[in-house]
Order: C-alpha cells, then structure tokens, then sequence
C-alpha cells in the first residue's frame, strides 16, 4: 500500500512540531525518517497513527484521502505501529497481547485463545522468530518483546509499517537481526517507515532516506551518502563526529569496586559479584543494553541503594553505608540517568537548580537565609561557561530543551571540586551540538585527574570516550577491554559472550 | 563465601536471565509470635475451666450428632499449641529464606479462633452452635464478599474503588426504601444495584472524565453517602417509619435433600437468594475477568491503558463500564442490610464494612476468589460476637466488636505477603 503525507502540520500551542511535512513511502520499500531527538518524528507518526489529529494536512493510502480519529481507525486502514515505548501489556501472554483489541470468542463469550495461540505461531514461523504464545512477555527479552510487537501489527494485516527508534533498547546482534526482518518484510511487499537518529543503521537499511529538522522536511538522501553529509543535514552544520582526546595521564588516585551485589526490593540481583577499578584521568565506560545493572551500579555509587554488599572505596575510603551527603562531600559529582526525574527540578529556575545540592551552608546560605545575590551571580557565571542557551537564569528548567538541561546539570555536578565523576547516559536525549559540548567537559574532568565513569548504551559513544571499556550483561560484567576493541567484538560482549569468545567468534 | 566459590562462581558461564534471591521478611513471623504470645498470656492472666459444648446438629437433619463436650482448658492449650506449631514452622521456613505459605497461616488463624471459643464459651450451660458460628460467618460476608468484589473490578480496571462502603450504604438505604414501598424484596434489590452503580457514576465522573485522585474521591463519596443518608432518614424516613422504613425481607429457601446434610446443609443451602447469588457471583466475576473479552479488556486497561489505547481500546468507556458493573455489584451486598439482616434502614448502619472489603481486596491479592475467602473470614470475626453473647461469654462486647477491624489489620498488615496490584492502578488515564 501506498503511504503519503501532504502538509501534515502539527501545533502544540506556539511551538510547530511538524510544518507542512510532505513525505511518500511505496510498498516494497524501507524509507528511513532520520532526525535529532525533537525533530518532531515521533510526532508525525503519531499524527499517522491517529493518537494526535493534524492541525492541516491529510494522509492517504493508494490515493484514498484517510480520517483517523483513533489508533483503532488507523490500524483498521493498515497501518501498523512498533512502538519505541513497546506497548504490551507486561503481565499477559503473547498470544493474548496479541489478540487484544480484536479478540475472536466462543460459546459463552469465552476468549478463543487457541486461534490466536495458532496466530502467533504461524507469524512466528513465517520469519522465524521463535516465540511462544504462551509466555508471559515481562519474562521475555527485549528483542524478543519487540518481534511480539511486529506480530501485533503483522496479526492485523498491516500493509505500512511503522518502527519507532526501535533500536534503542537492542543488542547490536539484535539490530542486524531486526534489520534482516525488515528487509523480508519489505521484499514480501510491505512499505516501511524507519524512525531513527543513527546513521550507521540509516545507510545499512533504507532505500530512501528523509530528513526532517525543527519539524521540516530539509532534504532526501540515499544511503549511499556518508556519515557527515547525513550529519550536517540532520544537524544544519558541520559536525564533529570524533572525540579529540590526548593519551591518558594516570594518576595513583581513583575508585575501586569490589565484589559489589546491589539486590532490588523485588529480590533481582541487578548487580552480581562486580569488581574494577578506575584511576584518576581516566574514563571507564559501562557498556551494556540498558537494564543490565548498569542503572543501579551508578546509583549505588552515590549511596542511592539499600540492599548492597561488597565494598566502594575512593582513594581508599569506604563510600557503602554513607549518606549521598557524605558522598557528595567526598567529592563525587553525578548525572543521573533520567535527568528530568532525578537530576532537576523542572518547576525550579536555572539558578535554583544549579545550587540544589549546596543548601545547607555558607556561601549560598547563610543563617538559614538564602544568598540570592550570590546564587544570581554564581548561576550567570555557570551558564555563561556551560553555554546554556536559555532567555536568563530565572527560566524554569523545564522549559529548556533536552541539551540544555543537561549542560545544567553538568554545571551543577562539575563545579564542585571532584574526586569521582560518574555520568549515566550523559548524552541521551540531546541534540548533537549539545553531545559535542558535554562531551568536551567529560574529556576535560578527565584530564584534570578526575577519575570518570560514563555509562552509555551507544557503541558509538563508548568507543569515542572510552580509555577503557566494561561490559555488562545480567548484572555481571563481561569483561574490560581497551577502547579500541573491534565493534564487533563489543557487540558480542554485550549479548553476554566472554572476550575471548567474542574475539573467536570474529576471527 | 570462600575465595574458591568465588572463582568458581566467575568460571561459570553468563546465565540467560539475571539472578533473583527471595527477599524474605519477619513480618509474618513477628505477627504470628505476637499473636500466639498474647493468646497465651489471655489464657494464663483469665484463666476459664469447665467444659465447653460444641452443638452440630440440628432438628430435622439426616442423622443426628451428639453434642461434643470438651473440657475448656486443655482444648484452648492444644490450640496454643498448634499456633505456636504454625509459627516454629514459619520462623524455619523464613530462616532458610522461604515465604510463608498462606494455608499455613489459614491452620493458625482457625487454630486461634477456635481455641478462643473454647475459652470463652468454658462453664457455659448452653450449647455453642457450629451451625450458628459457621453459618452467621457466612451472613455477615456477604457485604464483604460482593464489596470486595465491587473493589476487584473496579481496581483491576485501574480505578481504586475506595467508595466501596459509599455504595453498600447508599445501595442499603434505597434498598430499605423502594422494598418498604413496594412490598418486594426483589425490587429493592434492583434498587439497590442501581444506587451502587449511581455513586459508582459519581467516582467515575470524577476519577476518570476529571482525572481527580482516586482515593480522595473516594472517601470524600463515603462521607457525603454517610451525611446524604443520615439526613434523609431523620428527615423524610422517621415521618413514616410505617410505609417508607419496613422492608420486606428475602426469605431462606431451603434446597431439598441438600439443606438437610448435618453442618453444611443449613450453613450453604438453607439461604436467602442473595447469599445464593454471592454464591455465583464469585465464580461468575472470576470467568468474566480471566476468560472473556470484557476482561481481558478490563485488565489490560488496569495495567497498560496506553497500550490498550493503541490497539483501540476505548479506555474511558472500559474503566467506566468497569466502574458501574462494580458499583452494582457492591450494591447487591448493600441490599444485605435492609432486605436481609433487619427490616429497616438505620443511621451509618453499614459502620466500615466497605472499608473491610477493601482489605479483602488486598488480602485476596485482587483475585476475586481470594478476595471472597478473604471476605469470609472477615465475616467470621464479625460473627464471633453474636455467637459468644449467646452462649454468655465474659468477654465484654465492646471488645468483641474491636475483632473484625484487628483480624483486618493483622491480615493486610503481616500475612499477606508480596502481591502486586494492577500496574494503573489509581493513574488517570491522559491522552498524549
């Protein structure tokens, strides 16, 4: 079937998520949406979905003038959608997922799991995906809640496929995995939307690619195009693509884990038995796919976990069992994972924000009263040199874009004197001018003497500011290997196979 | 662990999942030694002799059983003993790291009660009925038993249906009235169920359509219903008492042969048709949500609106069918009071039991099977008071009242062990 969106605009309040986005997809082939975080992709798709109405514009198939009030009219027309979020219903089964919303019943209104337990297994067997109906999906792995994702739209006849950012949460394997799906799924006729901001999976996959920047479409490429000349049309200039760093400096300083186990309230051992060591002037990046205890090793580092054992010493002094006061004052500067959750307070200003963590002293209080001269004065001196790009310090944070927000909290974090800086997914979420910047500062707290943890899910980012890394997978680690160790290798390492094996495998 | 385990534990190849270890706790433990402690301290301070005369059968049974006759004493200590056996077994079982069961804690609770009756009833000249104790347990859980499942459903459609109690006194209320004027018990029945699903409407509207805190709503439903339904009684009910405050009642029919089975018989089929239809309900409402469309669809509205939303599931309607079918159904155990247990309204007269169901609902882990059993013993706490002032127990009656509300707080509190409600729960649901 035939996609085409013409001058799809999309408002929300005075700010324009998609202008007059014009955008064909044929059958048979996979058109790739490249665009920054907040370019207004997703947007669009839900605008194609039916979650969000058009403010103007109109969508058809084959020609056939489209009104979608819900998803449900969307999918009834075919199109289906695989959700950067995944939408399963975590305590059912495949099969009964994948029946909801178009349940067929029996006598007695009874539910006809049988059709669509042979459902599922026949969609299952036509790619060869490996799925039990009768799973129950939280036990299953995030590759493989996806393909129950894909079996959904595929279950409903979808003829336009929609995959959202569907590579975020996957394994490298996973990826050329769900890639070689996408192709078979194109050859069997299907047309196929591809949302992404990765480059390297836009050339490997699309046959034509759109770009789309500040909610306009600014270009068409084809894969043959390189990294840069896709870059500088995501971005609208040249791009920095590399890290500049020198050789490290170590120092003698620096952390050390020990057989640490972080056991959540659920009674999951999210980290199992982890030990490593970093130095003062060097980065050590945790590699991993996201959920593999790289969250709650970074928080048990600030003190922000209870169930621990095992020991954390910085420069030789034991952090498990302090107050996050005492460990902030031991100089350890942190950038949580999710930074609108637990890194800011969106209500508050920037300069209220950036002396959250020093209210209980001189210089910014004083006899219980707050210094505001001095936190006005400190706060223009943090963004100047952070280079938040904001209208002035009384702005909510909340109202700042991703990037900026962060730098916020970089400033925050970095202005304190430091003996562990730990950032977790530092850059996620924010736009590639911003990437460029934080990723300067972190290279800079390393070569101060500082000794850096960076978790990152992003290949490409590990191996820019990695000195070393750390992979992890179900809680353990995998091995520490040096930074410049084939992707390949590193990709295996995160689906859990030792580095030797990795490097077998590969070779 | 010795540095060779660790080593060994290194070499080992990377599990496909990550590793769990069950997090036990000492709650139940502790609650299950504090109880048995204090039983035991009731027996020793107030020390009862004489025997106690348990009564089975009734005239016109099958076959006639004795009266068994304990003596008091030794009884309630042999009791003591199996709790304490319970709580040795569980502070074992907790020790090498294993949950404790809820069947064991099921042994214990009827250990306890019945060696508190034993207690209670010692030296009395009248015969204790078992029939009375069982079947009074089972009368005073129909409230508790359709409001908990009113509050399952309503919660596992992600609405927190605190105005449980809301619904059984405004649903008791209308019932009292409409069967006073009409002379049917039957009518003030569907009345009942329609003044349910009316207060049911008024959460939804705010909860769902206004997105307002659930247990706010709630409770603030059960204080208007309370004040709504006192005034009209002073008011309008007391004026004539006569015509608008003397219901008709259901009657008990008996089953044939069945009703006639010693014990069981009077306690499961000698029964006014509400409590017949409780009966169904369970198993009905257990079908309806785990086997059929609308459950399926409730459910997933209960713990993933948006993904049921993207499927196009209409989630506003689904939690505000889900919300009317609970209303209504907590409605039928609000019918209880006023076309079952008396013949007239009186003020505040269902006094917490919504707030109970709604402890059934967490004690049942939001199964309505669970939940109902977990109503039944709620019913049989409240019931222990009339039993024992029959018999003539010394025990003050105040304190008897106190027993539901503590065996209540004593199960949500210690015993329930890890549950996980619905996702949603309690979360609007907000496009976009």
């Amino acid at each position: 079937m035939r996609l085409e969106l013409r001058g799809i605009t999309k408002r929300f309040g005075a700010l324009v998520a998609n202008d007059h986005i014009d955008l064909v997809v044929r059958p048979g082939e996979i058109h790739s949406l490249l665009g920054e975080n907040g370019a207004g992709k997703s947007t669009l798709m839900n605008v194609l979905y039916g979650l969000y109405q058009a403010d103007e514009g109109e969508i058809l198939l084959d020609d056939v003038v489209q009104h979608f009030s819900g998803p449900g009219d969307a999918m009834g027309a075919g199109i289906g959608m695989v959700h950067q979020h995944f939408m399963l219903v975590p305590v059912f089964t495949v099969a009964e997922n994948v029946m909801l919303g178009h349940e067929q019943t029996r006598g007695g209104g009874r539910l006809d799991l049988e059709a669509a337990r042979a459902q599922v297994r026949e969609i299952s067997a036509r790619f060869g995906f490996h799925v039990d109906p009768d799973d129950v999906v939280e036990n299953l792995p995030v590759g493989v809640q996806q393909r129950v994702e894909i079996i959904k739209a595929l279950s409903r006849n979808a003829d336009v496929l929609v995959f959202d950012e569907p590579t975020a949460v996957l394994t490298p394997q996973e990826t050329d995995e769900l890639m070689a799906i996408m192709r078979q799924l194109r050859d069997e006729g299907s047309a196929i939307v591809f949302i992404t901001h990765k480059l390297r999976e836009v050339r490997e996959v699309a046959d034509r690619i759109t770009v789309i920047r500040h909610g306009k479409v600014v270009g068409e490429a084809l894969p043959t195009a390189s990294d840069g000349e896709l870059a500088s049309l995501m971005v609208g200039r040249s791009v920095e693509l590399t890290v500049q760093k020198d050789a490290p400096t170590l120092r003698d300083n620096g952390l050390k884990v020990t057989d640490l186990v972080i056991t959540e309230s659920t009674g999951t051992v999210a980290v199992d038995g982890v030990s490593f060591e970093v130095r003062g002037g060097e980065v050590l990046v945790v590699a991993g796919v996201q959920g593999n205890g790289q969250t709650e090793l970074t928080e048990a580092l600030l003190g922000l976990q209870d169930e621990v054992s095992g020991s954390i010493t910085l420069d030789g002094k034991e952090l498990i069992g302090r107050s996050v006061r005492g460990i902030l004052d031991e100089g350890v500067g942190f950038v949580p994972e999710d930074r609108t959750y637990d890194g800011l307070v969106a209500e508050f200003t920037i300069a209220e924000n950036l002396m959250l963590d020093r209210s209980d002293g001189p210089p910014f209080v004083r006899r219980g009263a707050l210094q505001r001269s001095f936190r006005d004065q400190f706060a223009r001196e943090k963004v100047a040199e952070f280079d938040v790009r904001t209208q002035g310090i009384t702005t909510p944070v909340g109202r700042l874009s991703g990037g900026n927000q962060q730098k916020v909290v970089l400033a925050r974090e970095l202005s304190r004197d430091l003996r562990l800086f730990v950032a977790a997914q530092p850059t996620r979420g924010v736009d590639v001018g911003s990437i460029e910047f934080i990723h300067k500062r972190v290279v800079a707290t390393r070569d101060a003497g500082v000794p850096v943890v960076v978790v990152s899910t992003e290949l490409d980012e590990a191996v820019a500011l990695a000195d070393r890394i750390m992979v992890m997978y179900r809680g353990k680690v995998v091995g520490i290997v040096p930074a410049d160790t084939p992707r390949n290798v590193l990709g295996l390492m995160m689906a859990g196979i030792s580095p030797q094996d990795a490097k077998g495998e590969v070779a | 662990m010795s540095a060779d385990q660790r080593t060994a534990q290194l070499d080992a190849p990377l599990s496909e999942t990550t590793r769990t270890v069950t997090l036990v706790s000492w709650k139940s433990a502790g609650v299950l030694l504090a109880v048995t402690a204090l039983y035991a301290l009731l027996l020793l301070a107030v020390p009862h002799s004489g025997d106690t005369r348990f009564l089975l059968s009734q005239r016109g049974d099958f076959f006639q059983i004795p009266v068994i006759v304990l003596p008091a004493a030794p009884l309630a200590w042999a009791c003591g003993a199996v709790m304490l056996a319970a709580t040795a077994f569980v502070v074992l079982r907790t020790a090498r790291g294993s949950r404790t069961p809820l069947w064991v804690v099921a042994v214990f609770a009827f250990a306890g009660l019945t060696g508190f009756l034993a207690w209670a009833g010692a030296g009395s000249p009248r015969d204790l009925s078992v029939v009375g104790l069982l079947g009074g347990a089972v009368l005073w859980s129909v409230p508790f038993v359709y409001g908990a499942l009113g509050g399952v459903i309503g919660e596992r459609a992600g609405v927190v249906n605190i105005a449980i109690e809301a619904q059984l006194l405004g649903a008791a209320f209308t019932a009292g009235i409409v069967s006073s004027v009409t002379d049917s018990a039957l009518l003030g029945l569907a009345a009942a169920v329609l003044a349910g699903a009316l207060v049911s409407l008024v959460l939804g509207l705010f909860a769902i359509t206004y997105h307002v805190n659930q247990v706010i709503v709630g409770v603030v439903l059960n204080v208007l219903v309370v004040g709504l339904t006192s005034f009209l009684y002073s008011q309008v009910l007391q004026d004539d008492a006569a015509t608008l405050n003397s219901t008709t009642r259901f009657s008990s029919i008996p089953i044939p042969v069945l009703s006639d089975i010693p014990v069981l018989g009077p306690v499961l089929f000698d029964q006014p048709l509400l409590i017949y239809l409780m009966f169904l309900a369970v198993p009905a409402v257990w079908y309806a949500l785990n086997r059929t469309r609308w459950g399926l669809r409730l459910r997933a509205v209960g713990e993933h609106p948006k993904a049921a939303d993207t499927v196009g599931i209409d989630v506003v309607r689904t939690r505000y069918n889900a919300v009317l079918v609970a209303g209504a159904v907590a409605g039928l155990g609000g019918a209880f009071y006023t076309t079952v247990y008396l013949s007239q309204f009186g003020e505040n007269m269902t006094g917490g039991a919504g707030y109970i169901a709604l402890a059934a609902v967490i004690f049942g882990k939001w199964d309505p099977v669970r939940a109902a059993f977990a109503g039944l013993l709620f019913g049989f706490a409240s019931n222990l008071q009339n039993v024992l002032s029959v018999v003539g127990s010394p025990v003050p009656s105040q304190f008897m009242l106190m027993v539901p509300y503590v065996v209540t707080l004593l199960a949500v509190a210690g015993l329930v062990g890890r549950s996980r409600p619905p996702a949603a729960s309690g979360e609007p649901y907000i496009k976009g």
